[in-house]
């Protein structure tokens, strides 16, 4: 590519042709503020505080979207521009309000730190508060519209990348609010909960619905027992927010530390990964081999089956009956495992720790009490962990191994890569492969559909049979093999969706996820975790067979249907 | 091909035939209609049905003289036409009545004769040597108020579609868009920018689609140019735009206007139909292979919506809301795809310029803005109306001579130009050239045209407390500086015109206007602190009489006025106590009253009843 020279503040330095002024900028050593900016979007540039002088332009220029050009001359440190920026951060902060103490983004607010960086320490303009009501219309998320400095990055989030278009603006100038579709609540929008708008937002407008005090009130009341079950994608960002890289927790550190604020029994999601793909797993074969609906589509991401509920709901019996890990472990946990353990099932309280904003919303879906009470009663996001860490002051990292309870604690490599885009498609294959071909899989690894890349395809020949699979994450990706499905053509026989980037370790329930960067590091830690399991196929889980012997008896049996296989039903929003 | 000659002749001799028959013209723009021509219309024609008379009766759009409409004119044969104004519909019997029986105009209502070619009546001043008119070149409004705009025929008969006819028979692609170079026609919509270069960008880029895009969004307070030609010579446009279409290379053409032009819409859908039915639009045009679809899409009147990256975002159902440019629309426009967007004045300055040359264009006007301009006089101004006039003439030409001054003799104070995005320009500046260039440099801009005439009795605060009050309601809320910075202008400004404001305030409107004006996002922000950074420069002296002497000089903002009785003066007669809503005035008869300025409201309903003039604000 051919370099543009251009000086920056007095300094000569060439960048690729195109490169905009932010990013030259950034390789020259300055730092340029923004607000609307997102690597990972579209050039907004609503917000203006990136704006530069540029020599011959009369107005100052967005840096984010003014592409450089050969010898251009660029200031970034006149006067003019600290004035420009110091005034419209008053102008948002006098219309956005002070209670930053409050806010559950105090210390990770972007305007909070501009605030701070720009020595904004009075502001000229009377305040003015909006007084709208907040939206706690959905189990997964809030909206505090106050809040809004009207970036439009969750909009586009939610519009582009999801293409669920839940949120747009309404009304004009200082009135100008983000709102769901046409002014409703978010509930009543085409909002699938997918959480992804919370890592968009700069501010403190959108953020999951907490439920740190209900948990509180479980935990000392002495008739509850509380059973937990962690999902692989939480370990990972604990550890990044106790200031370690992804990997340095391990699981087991993880369970002592639960069980030290309030957790009575900690048993593991990815143990009902493990089953997930038995049961769907054998039903991808059965479908193949008895002419049923393909591609099958996987059902583990409860974002991802309302979005087909609400956009395709033509489609409904492409998608795999098998519950969610989650609900498979909240309907078992009520069922075979209070048998096991001689615990009544009124007794327990279960609580499951998640990534995931939707997974709130999938616990209170009406079906999901196949255990005869509900078969999870409390979803708790990895941040509403990590805060309960931070309240009671235990650092995981700083703690000895502790081991799961039995019988549901018990875990392969493969329901580890659950948390992790393809990870449910790799887990199939292992134990598909082995099914279809009575051989054991050699090189576990199917490298095909690891990765960021938004959507991953692989044609496995087994022995003459090809196996076309597909992996998307993110929503406009599952949309383009959507598409396909209902044009009639789509050329694969199962597909994995996940509707956050990178998959659960990207999910809306994690902390502040700012990029794909980031994302791709939770990645590797997973591969990391699956490699380090001595047992890395779920058919080979101990406990699984365990199960099967003893409560399930067969694979998509009664049993199984009754308590670990769902029914969907069509949502069509205002769409 | 099919030739357009034969045609063009066909309804020139009809035309020349019906100067043989008596026919009488209204004016049937909004503005006649808004001033009761229908009315005019109804009666004359029933006077002529009643009395059985074989005069024929033409509708036509507006002739520029809004001030003395409703216009009708009286064509008899062998005479000149009459144009009378400010009629009523009696009097526009008595009018017809007095032509057909005593073949005399009636002196009464009579505005001008147009001798067209007959012998003139004496004593009636010839509508071209009008102060109105005598200075105006009529170019794009040559038609107006001439022809029946519904009538295709009439558009035909005088030079309609010749252009088109050229361009598609003798030039090519890249020779119309160097004669509209060559030409000097720079956008008339407001950023003036050069009509060529726009073309040849569209033209240039590689695309089997693309569209034309005319913007008849018309939105500034007092602007009325757009309307009156869409509402007068619908076809200007079309033509305008079918060229342009030839010229870039695109099959289909949007004219974008407010749903609030519901005449405008009307006419042009009915041209579009007539010009489609006589295969000079739409599909394989006058045999050429040349295709060119045009629609209308009606907008819902958002200010912003003229800026036209919004504008193409409205056309394609999204929220009217502009985007960051480049890509400028000529790279990817309306879908995406390449497009050309200019406003109506522009393309019906199109058709002109094919038709007469680059230099007969290029020889009006100044040195870097050519051609004619069209302005909408309102305010307070003699002759409110619709003039065109060579770019580069003076403002003082343009007020006093066509708009004949100040109404009432009162002084002038300033002329607004340019809407909310211009600025006001004092007295002592009236003889400034009236061109895109020289307007900027005194922080005013051409805008599309509006001129609002304002006197001594204007408060300056309170007319840039009027446009930060327009651009605040019409910025769409996209980017922080225009969004939140219009309004916290406003609310300094009422703060001063409330009696209210402090010396930093002033600071902190000038350092609003220069942050909104550098860092807003699209021209609606840029040019929204305009009106404020006007007023500052030229009448500085009016903020500071409201901040520091807590005084309004013109006596409009109603917070710093006093009302006083002159004891001298009053009379005791109590009108003024009864009518005062709040009770604020008190007294006994035959005896000097006294208003408690505690409880006056400032509505002045006291000054208004007082017959003695004993009542006076200051």
């Amino acid at each position: 590519m051919s370099e543009t020279t251009v000086m920056i503040n007095g300094i000569k330095i060439s960048v690729p042709a195109g490169t905009s002024i932010l990013h030259a900028a950034q390789k020259a050593g300055f730092k340029i503020p923004t607000l609307c900016y997102h690597p990972d979007q579209e050039i907004k540039a609503n917000c203006r505080i990136c704006v530069v002088e540029v020599e011959g332009q009369k107005n100052l220029m967005p840096s984010c979207a003014t592409a450089v050009s050969e010898g251009m001359v660029i200031k970034t440190t006149t006067a003019r521009v600290l004035e420009a920026r110091r005034t419209i951060l008053e102008l948002m902060m006098a219309h956005h309000p002070q209670d930053c103490l409050q806010c559950v983004r105090n210390g990770s607010c972007e305007l909070q730190e501009l605030a701070g960086e720009y020595d904004v320490r009075y502001n000229r303009f009377p305040q003015e508060d909006a007084h709208l009501p907040l939206d706690y219309s959905t189990p997964s998320i809030v909206r505090d519209p106050n809040k809004c400095i009207l970036c439009g990055r969750c909009i586009e989030l939610c519009t582009s990348k999801q293409t669920v278009n839940a949120l747009g603006l309404a009304h004009r100038g200082f009135d100008t609010q983000v709102v769901p579709s046409i002014g409703q609540e978010l509930f009543e929008s085409p909002c699938v909960m997918c959480g992804q708008c919370i890592h968009a937002c700069p501010v403190g407008a959108i953020d999951g619905r907490e439920q740190i005090s209900e948990f509180l009130a479980a935990a000392s009341d002495p008739n509850k027992v509380i059973v937990t079950q962690i999902a692989p994608a939480v370990r990972l960002a604990v550890a990044e927010a106790f200031g370690s890289e992804s990997g340095q927790l391990s699981m087991e550190q993880l369970v002592g530390a639960l069980r030290m604020i309030g957790f009575d029994h900690v048993l593991h999601t990815n143990f009902a990964a493990d089953l997930t793909i038995m049961e769907e797993g054998y039903e991808l074969l059965e479908r193949i081999s008895n002419g049923g609906t393909l591609p099958m589509f996987t059902s583990c991401c409860p974002a991802w089956v309302r979005f087909a509920e609400v956009f395709y709901p033509d489609f409904l019996e492409h998608l795999s009956t098998c519950k969610s890990p989650q609900q498979m472990f909240g309907a078992l946990v009520k069922t075979y495992w209070a048998e096991k353990m001689g615990i009544s099932p009124v007794k327990i309280f279960s609580v499951s720790i998640m990534p995931c904003t939707a997974k709130k919303y999938e616990a209170v879906r009406p079906e999901m009490g196949d255990s005869g009470y509900s078969d999870v009663d409390m979803v708790l996001t990895t941040k509403e962990i990590i805060r309960l860490f931070q309240m009671t002051g235990v650092n995981p990292l700083k703690l000895d191994a502790a081991e799961f309870d039995p019988w549901m604690g018990e875990y392969t490599g493969s329901g580890v890569l659950f948390g992790a885009s393809g990870g449910v498609m790799e887990a199939a294959l292992r134990t598909v492969y082995e099914e279809m071909t009575g051989r054991s899989l050699v090189k576990l690894e199917f490298n095909e559909v690891r990765g960021m890349e938004g959507l991953k395809e692989a044609a496995l020949d087994w022995d003459g049979t090809i196996v076309r699979v597909a992996v998307a994450h993110t929503l406009s990706n599952a949309r383009v093999l959507m598409d396909q499905v209902a044009a009639g053509k789509s050329p694969y026989q199962f597909i994995e969706v996940m509707a956050c980037p990178g998959g659960c370790i990207g999910g809306g329930g994690q902390p502040l996820t700012r990029t794909n960067e980031q994302r791709a590091k939770r990645m590797e830690a997973i591969y990391d975790e699956d490699r380090s399991r001595a047992v890395r196929k779920s058919h080979d889980n101990r406990e699984i067979k365990i199960l099967y012997n003893d409560y399930l008896h067969e694979i998509l049996g009664h049993k199984s249907h009754e308590l670990l296989h769902t029914k969907y039903t069509i949502k069509r929003k205002n769409i | 091909m099919h030739s357009l000659k034969e045609m063009r002749k066909q309804f020139q001799s009809a035309f020349n035939e019906s100067k043989n028959r008596a026919k009488i013209v209204i004016g049937l723009g909004t503005c006649g209609i808004a001033a009761g021509g229908e009315g005019i219309w109804t009666a004359v024609n029933n006077y002529i049905q009643s009395q059985g008379l074989e005069i024929d009766m033409m509708s036509t759009g507006c002739i520029g003289m809004c001030y003395a409409e409703p216009l009708m004119e009286v064509h008899m044969p062998g005479e000149p036409r009459f144009i009378y104004g400010n009629i009523k519909a009696e009097a526009a019997v008595a009018i017809l009545a007095k032509h057909l029986n005593e073949g005399k105009p009636s002196p009464e209502y009579i505005l001008a004769q147009d001798p067209r070619g007959y012998e003139a009546a004496a004593n009636i001043v010839k509508l071209n040597d009008t102060a109105f008119f005598n200075v105006q070149v009529k170019n794009v409004l040559g038609r107006c108020g001439i022809i029946d705009p519904d009538q295709i025929g009439h558009y035909i008969s005088l030079n309609g579609y010749e252009a088109l006819e050229k361009v598609l028979t003798e030039m090519t692609q890249t020779q119309v868009i160097q004669e509209i170079s060559k030409s000097g026609l720079r956008g008339r919509g407001g950023g003036g920018f050069p009509t060529g270069r726009k073309w040849e960008a569209a033209y240039n880029t590689p695309g089997s689609k693309k569209y034309v895009v005319c913007n008849a969004d018309e939105g500034d307070p007092g602007a009325f140019m757009d309307r009156s030609i869409l509402e007068g010579d619908p076809h200007s446009l079309l033509e305008g735009m079918s060229i342009c279409g030839y010229a870039i290379g695109a099959d289909e053409g949007y004219i974008y206007i407010r749903a609030e032009y519901p005449l405008a819409i009307k006419r042009l859908k009915k041209a579009i139909d007539d010009a489609e039915a006589m295969g000079i639009l739409g599909h394989n045009i006058l045999g050429s292979g040349f295709n060119f679809k045009i629609h209308i899409s009606a907008g819902a009147g958002a200010f912003v919506c003229g800026e036209e990256t919004a504008l193409m975002h409205s056309i394609e159902g999204k929220r009217g809301m502009p985007r960051v440019r480049p890509p400028y629309p000529a790279q990817s426009g309306l879908w995406g795809k390449p497009t050309n967007i200019n406003n109506v004045e522009t393309y019906a300055n199109v058709a002109c310029i094919i038709r007469q040359g680059a230099e007969w264009f290029a020889n009006m006007g100044t040195n870097n803005s050519k051609g004619t301009k069209v302005f909408a006089l309102t305010g307070k101004i003699n002759r409110t109306g619709l003039a065109e006039v060579p770019i580069g003439i003076s403002l003082r030409d343009i007020v006093f001579n066509i708009g004949g001054g100040v109404q009432n003799h009162k002084r002038y104070k300033a002329v607004q130009i340019g809407g909310p995005s211009g600025g006001c320009i004092p007295e002592n500046l009236l003889d400034t050239p009236v061109d895109y260039d020289s307007l900027l440099a005194l922080g005013a801009m051409m805008g599309s045209g509006g001129l609002v005439v304002m006197d001594e009795d204007t408060c300056m605060v309170d007319v840039a407390r009027y446009f930060l009050h327009f651009t605040q309601e019409e910025s769409c809320g996209k980017c922080a500086p225009c969004r939140e910075g219009t309004m916290r202008m406003l609310q300094i400004l009422e703060k001063i015109c409330n009696g209210k404001g402090s010396p930093e305030d002033l600071d902190t409107l000038e350092n609003l206007c220069r942050v909104v004006q550098s860092t807003s996002l699209c021209g609606l922000g840029q040019s929204a602190p305009n009106p404020v950074l006007a007023t500052l420069r030229y009448f500085r002296t009016e903020y500071e009489a409201h901040i520091f002497d807590k005084k309004c000089p013109a006596g409009v903002c109603v917070d710093l006025l006093d009302i006083k009785i002159d004891a001298a003066k009053c009379k005791g007669c109590m009108l003024c106590i009864d009518a005062c809503p709040v009770g604020a005035i008190s007294g006994e008869r035959k005896k000097p009253h006294i208003i408690d300025s505690e409880k006056c409201i400032k509505c002045q309903a006291c000054i208004l009843k007082c017959k003695f003039g004993a009542i006076s604000k200051s």
